[in-house]
């Protein structure tokens, strides 16, 4: 019933967010297609095909690389650095254990995940954190000694928290998920990842 | 001459160092060991005899099936799916093909294999049948050139859906799949946007997963993707999974199929 409904309203969601996101152009037909196409399955609705300005951006090839897309990139970036909020308590660095256990997990968010399951951060799936875990992506660039070639400055631990908060504050079509835009970790998890990366204890920096 | 020795070395060394940053070379010294030996082949056997059985409400077998070279061809006719069917107006992949076939052959209804869970039932009889029908193109070169007006906009609705981002993690098919080189922690992803790694990709699928020990089909495989994507489930045949494969067949046209391969 709940994916009937979903079905009906997909594109009119859709085509409401079209209408208010000016430069963006869905392509209808792909929006019919993907409603026919999916169905609703545990945590996971139809309601995680609607996109917002940035996914339907960077999901145009062409647009994304002209004028117009970068201007609408730099844009898009501008709002996202501006939603970031800083730690409720002003303390940037967490647990750095914590962090790396955080950092291993890729689960949660599936459609085969409970509603109430803690997300993981799937870094490792991504980047080379601690130099001692060996089975790591390369999606993304190495983050090994992230602390001690950068520094512990505000600066840096500012631009970090920020990056891992919503990493298209920098770059609108980064592959890096919104952890803190979607709230994929809690602002804890945010501090306890950010310690993996910054204390100057953690594994990381040695 | 030395330009020729050159190039083989410049060649081993580079393919050496993404090897050694892998488990590739691992992975193709298991799949040698029993290369012999395919636990898919038992798929395949138990496809053959599903495609020969008498079934459904008309009792009928499968021999008559279309899949595109003439009732009953089944030699070398995956390596030309998807492709578009006169008959249901629709451009088909292997598995929505076959069931078509069921439906009008043997009057089961595809509803009631849309409905079942992969492994089960008569998913489990198409997952079955997959197996006979791609094994009888192995080593075949893929022939799909999108040449039909029906096909190419099916491969472009795919490229669309292989970019389209969604989901709480703002992911697509091409935030993995779109570079060269790229792992999830150590399992390597094939560029599934040039000819090389659209090969690698829909040459080797469907497989038999040695982590599940189970065989999986294409759309078993891009149902998973979808999982970890964190989008709503794809619906088993649906248009949008043909797409997809369309996507990747017509890229990867040429490559020689090695379906069904092994998987970790």
């Amino acid at each position: 019933m709940k994916s009937q409904y979903w079905r009906l309203a997909f594109g009119f969601i859709t085509s409401l967010v079209v209408y208010s996101a000016s430069a963006q152009r869905v392509d209808p037909e792909v929006q019919k297609i993907l409603g026919q196409s999916f169905q609703a399955k545990g945590i996971a609705g139809l309601d995680r095909l609607v996109q917002d300005e940035n996914q339907a951006l960077c999901s145009d090839e062409k647009l994304r690389s002209s004028k117009a897309g970068l201007a609408k990139q730099a844009q898009l970036q501008k709002v996202a650095l501006a939603a970031i909020k800083p730690p409720s308590d002003g303390v940037y660095v967490g647990d750095w254990k914590s962090g790396e256990r955080i950092a291993q997990s890729g689960r949660g968010s599936t459609w085969s995940d409970a509603a109430n399951a803690t997300n993981g951060g799937s870094c490792y799936n991504c980047h080379q954190i601690d130099k001692k875990e060996i089975s790591h992506g390369n999606i993304g660039p190495p983050l090994i000694a992230y602390g001690k070639t950068r520094g512990y400055s505000e600066e840096i631990t500012k631009y970090t928290w920020n990056r891992i908060n919503n990493s298209k504050a920098y770059n609108a079509c980064s592959n890096m998920p919104r952890f803190g835009h979607f709230q994929l970790l809690t602002e804890q998890q945010i501090k306890d990842v950010l310690a993996l990366l910054l204390d100057p204890q953690s594994p990381v920096n040695q | 001459m030395i330009k020729k020795i050159l190039v083989s070395v410049i060649f081993f060394f580079s393919h050496g160092f993404v090897f050694a940053q892998s488990n590739a070379e691992e992975i193709a010294k298991y799949r040698q060991m029993i290369a012999d030996g395919n636990p898919s082949e038992l798929y395949e056997a138990a496809g053959e005899e599903l495609w020969k059985k008498s079934a459904g409400p008309k009792n009928a077998t499968l021999e008559q099936c279309n899949l595109g070279l003439g009732p009953g061809v089944v030699q070398g006719a995956f390596a030309q799916l998807p492709r578009y069917f006169s008959d249901t107006k629709r451009v088909q992949d292997v598995e929505s093909r076959l069931m078509t076939c069921m439906e009008t052959l043997q009057g089961i209804a595809s509803q009631d294999v849309i409905k079942e869970s992969f492994g089960k039932g008569l998913r489990k009889d198409i997952e079955a049948l997959t197996a006979y029908v791609v094994t009888a193109s192995k080593g075949a070169k893929v022939q799909v050139l999108a040449a039909h007006p029906q096909e190419k906009k099916m491969f472009d609705l795919g490229k669309k859906i292989f970019n389209y981002q969604g989901g709480p993690m703002d992911f697509s098919c091409a935030s993995c799949h779109a570079e060269d080189g790229k792992r999830i922690r150590m399992q390597d992803l094939p560029n599934l946007t040039l000819a090389k790694g659209a090969v690698e990709g829909w040459g080797s699928w469907p497989a038999y997963r040695v982590s599940s020990g189970e065989f999986w089909t294409m759309q078993r495989r891009l149902n998973d993707c979808f999982r970890q994507q964190r989008l709503p489930e794809p619906i088993y045949g649906s248009e949008g999974t043909i797409a997809l494969s369309m996507y990747m067949a017509k890229t990867a046209h040429g490559g020689v199929i090695q379906t069904p391969g092994l998987k970790r």
